[in-house]
């Protein structure tokens, strides 16, 4: 997209420590002026210590340049360097994350607690987004289910309810004139697709604390559905009994459903998903590939769809 | 059309630098000579293909837009810019050749198949190639030996299609994104602003005594 917007922030207040330019960003402006953009890398990271994990893929990274610059993130703007412009507005600590609803100890955390009372693993997983490209990124984490396990859910409870934050001071996007999504914005998984081990909470990619374009300071990681399941900046999750609404459903029911399991065999209506390209792999002449069925972890969680036509449940 | 605005544009109007439209030509290839090099050289992102694909048919529709703004300009403003308007409309073409070409080429690679198959399945492929094969005749017969040759009338009327190739443009933009972005929105409204404009003009107000062109 070359539609700029001019950002209001000015670039001092937003690149203080590591100022840095490379040529990736200086853009074409509308009328072919160059303009520079100079994006805060790793702004207030923190280095994470985390184990390798067995779950993660053999493919080649993304680089963190690409996984930090192209980001789908609407709170902040519908461009895909919105996110990394403007994300840098958003206060990220102190952060909690209030989890409640059927469970037998509901509780509030401290990012900054989960992260030192975890097992943090890194894990490489392929990104595929709904649109069609697709990434592999070195997320550091923890599995969904350790947090699951400490607050004792109920046995009522069958899905998990996730909430962004909404802060229309911090986001530039949400309340824009055109309103794009309802907000906050909310996802939801089966406490089965919750549970399951490659389910994470991400704190952080590149073994440093998550840019807040990618969500800080913590997101949700599903590698076999599209990526906007995977809801940014969580501040809430709730057990409950019923399937939750979800954003992108209820923007376009008949386009995105609660489901979203990454399918090649199952198109967009508007587009294919048989197909994707993969960031960073060839620049402009970058051949497309084939879209594997849950994106490549079909042998972990074909089972947990056994039954179910995929087509009705997108 | 242009018959009619040209004999109606004489006389009258602000007094614009004349500047010679082989420099509306060049102007207008910057954008595209750009994109391919920023591209080439690495500087168009993470995505470069979408970006370039993206940029062409963005600025395809930019000059489809000014094109069409020309007329509403003179009757309505007094600014006579009548004697570019072939150019940007050529420039509209141009793109749109370009943002086909990457699509085939360089987002699809060629695969036969899967162009089909969009063609077919893809409202917004089915609406974008047509809007493509709308503009052809038009580009194709953009010279004054057509206009002879057709005769004014004629060639007025044919090259109203530029009206269904906006809207094709728009529906095109609008298919394509997700959600409602208010960039193809905006455009959108432009577009209805200068074809409700000429729908008032057509239906709403007192013909003048018809004259003829020269």
């Amino acid at each position: 997209m070359l539609i700029r917007r001019p950002t209001d922030i000015l670039s001092s207040e937003t690149t203080p420590r590591e100022v840095y330019f490379n040529r990736r960003q200086w853009m074409a402006g509308a009328a072919g002026l160059a303009l520079a953009a100079a994006l805060p890398k790793g702004l207030g990271a923190a280095p994470l210590s985390a184990a390798k994990s067995p779950l993660s893929t053999d493919d080649k990274p993304t680089s963190r340049e690409d996984v930090t610059s192209y980001n789908n993130f609407y709170e902040f703007g519908t461009g895909k360097d919105d996110p990394a412009k403007y994300a840098g507005k958003l206060k990220t600590s102190p952060w909690t994350v209030k989890v409640d609803g059927l469970v037998g100890k509901p509780a509030e955390f401290g990012v900054e607690d989960l992260i030192k009372s975890s097992a943090l693993e890194e894990r490489i997983y392929r990104m595929r987004c709904v649109e069609g490209w697709s990434m592999v990124i070195p997320w550091v984490g923890f599995p969904l289910a350790d947090l699951i396990k400490r607050v004792e859910p109920l046995g009522s409870a069958k899905y998990v309810a996730f909430e962004t934050a909404y802060r229309p001071d911090e986001m530039t996007g949400v309340d824009s004139f055109f309103p794009v999504l309802e907000w906050p914005y909310v996802e939801g998984l089966r406490l089965d697709e919750a549970m399951h081990p490659l389910t994470i909470l991400a704190v952080g990619l590149y073994g440093e604390t998550l840019p807040n374009q990618n969500g800080a300071p913590i997101r949700l990681v599903v590698p076999w559905k599209y990526g906007f399941k995977g809801i940014k900046s969580i501040v809430r999750i709730s057990f409950v009994e019923k399937q939750p609404e979800t954003s992108w459903n209820k923007q376009a029911p008949s386009e995105y459903g609660f489901y979203a399991n990454v399918n090649p065999e199952v198109d967009h209506p508007r587009w294919s998903q048989a197909t994707e390209r993969r960031i960073g792999e060839g620049g402009l002449f970058a051949k497309r590939r084939p879209t594997l069925m849950f994106n490549g972890y079909a042998d972990q969680v074909a089972s947990l769809y056994s039954g179910m036509d995929l087509r009705k449940f997108y | 059309m242009a018959g009619r605005a040209s004999a109606e544009g004489r006389g009258k109007g602000l007094a614009l630098p004349q500047v010679p439209t082989i420099a509306v030509y060049i102007a207008g290839f910057i954008p595209a000579v750009w994109l391919f090099y920023a591209g080439v050289t690495d500087q168009l992102g993470a995505d470069p293909m979408r970006a370039l694909e993206q940029g062409l048919g963005l600025w395809a529709l930019r000059f489809l837009v000014a094109t069409l703004a020309i007329t509403p300009l003179r009757q309505l403003f007094s600014i006579n810019l009548l004697r570019y308007r072939r150019a940007l409309g050529l420039l509209a073409f141009y793109y749109a050749a370009l943002h086909l070409l990457t699509y085939l080429v360089l987002d699809q690679g060629l695969d036969v198949r899967a162009i089909v198959a969009d063609i077919i399945k893809r409202p917004y492929t089915t609406i974008g190639m047509a809007t493509f094969v709308i503009l052809i005749p038009l580009a194709v017969t953009s010279n004054n030996a057509s206009i002879r040759r057709m005769g004014g009338q004629a060639w007025a009327k044919l090259h109203r299609l530029v009206y269904a190739a906006a809207i094709g443009a728009i529906l095109h933009y609008i298919l394509v994104v997700k959600a409602w972005p208010p960039e193809p929105l905006i455009y959108a409204a432009i577009v209805a602003v200068l074809l409700g404009y000429r729908v008032w003009r057509a239906f709403f107000r007192p013909k003048p005594a018809k004259r003829r062109a020269a």
